[in-house]
């Protein structure tokens, strides 16, 4: 009996699991489909701009400036060891601009906005705000979803970019400025090591693939909250953990797929 | 469908989790009347209001508005017939990222292609209805709850709707807010030729300003009437109702065990 009931309780969690998969995916797709609106309001995307990216930019920017100090600092005491302490540069960015930069960045976004939309969605349910537009005759997912969605794609690219300029910048500092690797050495071999297309671009394409998933991930918590304090807290959290292990294994499949053997 | 009735329902039922939230429940709201449905909180009158607003489907029997059965609608279709609706939530369900101004503008920018201009002082005119024109530049988080739903009640009847919906205006405000949020809803449905619903537990200030009531409950109707044939009804449930007296066929008590037995004291 006790073996019975445990199958079951296990067969019932894979059911939900696969029933909120095919919930989320159903989100997805409605969400790409009622899109069109606000491409033709571009304004609506412009200020989801705002709140997402560019009030993101901040922490990106002393975070990024702090670990590209730590890769200043760490890089240079390991290649010292083989006498390669010119190279410096060209770590420091293959290493922000493959790997940190897409997915600290992306980390740092779902924490910052990914929490933020779907505390905000799930207050505008919990406030009946999505309830009144629907009976405005208003899609919620056309006006509220979509602008949102496509603010975290456009901006996540722009945040890794960012994260990785100013961290190369923070392993100049340490590495050039304080410790004094040739000032030369360091900028010629990462022009000459990093490739637009092997790295800057597939670092590209990462940032794009956490943006999608972290803000997809934001906007179904939200709307899914159940609307109550407890529901929408619940759902910031969820938003949180579900995003940032979604990036990490992501970083490790994309990472797979695009630098296997190169 | 009568020709003076915007909105019936027939025998409408609706199931939640094997529970009838709604039994046969037969109403018909005649064009440019003040309606009101009353009853206890979770009597089934906000639901019956989802229906109306298409925002359910009935388990059996049917709403239908401006001569159309609501639950057959498809998405494209039910949502031009809430353009002809106006719903006021029970705490305005205003916009909290938008102002005022544009809390009321909402609906003109989603559906209309009215210049800027024109949208402007329709929205002046709205707020200058119920007496706000000067929050216009105001938050939502700036206002009271009188003037919360105020905005709300400006915002609800942007487009001049057909119907308009209120679910429990009455809610939580002051005397002289509910005097007033009462008056608007009078003068607004007869200065725009409306048909209002009304789902309030709030029987005084109900009975002031609307023109016939059905009383719910557990799902059902228990009575019907004018506000005139209702102050004078002998039914045990509506006196008890209307002068809100503490005996009567609704218990004080919820439905438990024994209560020497909840103490554990022996008989």
């Amino acid at each position: 009996m006790a073996v019975t009931n445990i199958i079951r309780a296990i067969g019932r969690r894979v059911v939900d699991a696969v029933w909120r998969i095919g919930v989320v995916a159903r989100f997805f797709f409605l969400t790409l489909i009622y899109s069109g609106s606000c491409f033709r309001r571009f304004h609506l995307i412009i200020k989801e701009l705002f709140s997402t990216g560019v009030m993101s930019l901040i922490i990106i920017v002393v975070a990024g400036l702090f670990v590209g100090m730590v890769l200043g600092l760490q890089g240079y005491e390991t290649l010292k060891r083989y006498g390669s302490e010119s190279a410096l540069g060209v770590m420091v960015a293959l290493s922000l601009v493959r790997e940190m930069g897409p997915v600290v960045a992306a980390l740092l976004f779902a924490s910052r906005a990914g929490s933020a939309m779907t505390a905000e969605i799930g207050l505008m349910k919990a406030t009946e705000q999505i309830s009144a537009m629907e009976m405005m005759a208003v899609n919620p997912i056309a006006r509220i979803v979509a602008p949102r969605f496509w603010a975290g794609v456009i901006s996540m690219p722009f945040l890794a970019a960012m994260f990785s300029a100013v961290g190369i910048f923070g392993g100049y500092l340490v590495g050039v400025v304080q410790i004094g690797v040739d000032e030369g050495s360091f900028w010629s071999q990462m022009q000459a090591a990093v490739d637009f297309r092997e790295d800057i671009m597939n670092g590209i394409i990462k940032s794009l693939v956490f943006g999608t998933v972290v803000t997809l991930i934001a906007l179904f918590e939200g709307f899914d909250a159940p609307p109550t304090a407890e529901g929408v807290s619940g759902a910031t959290t969820r938003t949180v953990v579900t995003s940032s292990l979604a990036i990490l294994m992501l970083d490790f499949v994309l990472t797979a797929i695009m630098f296997r053997g190169a | 469908m009568s020709l003076n009735s915007l909105v019936e329902i027939r025998d409408l039922n609706f199931t939640y989790d094997k529970r009838p939230v709604l039994q046969g429940i037969n109403m018909t709201f005649p064009k440019g009347k003040l309606v009101a449905i009353m009853g206890l909180s979770g009597c089934g009158k906000t639901t019956l209001l989802r229906h109306i607003g298409g925002a359910l489907k009935p388990t059996k029997g049917y709403v239908k508005m401006d001569g159309q059965v609501m639950h057959e609608l498809d998405q494209d279709g039910l949502y031009a017939m809430r353009r002809k609706m106006g719903m006021l939530f029970q705490f305005g369900a205003l916009f909290t990222d938008m102002s005022v101004y544009d809390n009321v503008a909402f609906q003109m920018r989603e559906h209309t292609e009215l210049p800027e201009e024109i949208i402007h002082d329709l929205v002046i005119m709205k707020l200058h209805a119920v007496g706000l024109r000067g929050a216009q530049h105001m938050m939502p988080s700036e206002l009271s709850g009188g003037m919360a739903r105020r905005v709300a009640l400006a915002r609800t009847v942007a487009l001049d709707p057909m119907l308009i919906m209120y679910d429990e205006p009455f809610a939580g405000l002051d005397p002289i807010s509910l005097t007033v949020i009462g008056d608007l809803i009078r003068r607004l449905n007869d200065a725009l030729g409306a048909t209002s619903i009304i789902v309030t537990h709030d029987i005084q200030e109900s009975l002031k300003i609307v023109d016939y009531v059905y009383f719910m409950a557990n799902g059902v109707i228990v009575a019907e009437g004018t506000p005139d044939e209702l102050r004078a009804s002998d039914k045990d449930f509506v006196r008890q109702f209307v002068h809100g007296e503490m005996d009567g066929p609704v218990p004080f008590h919820y439905p438990g065990v024994d209560y020497r037995q909840d103490l554990n004291l022996r008989a």
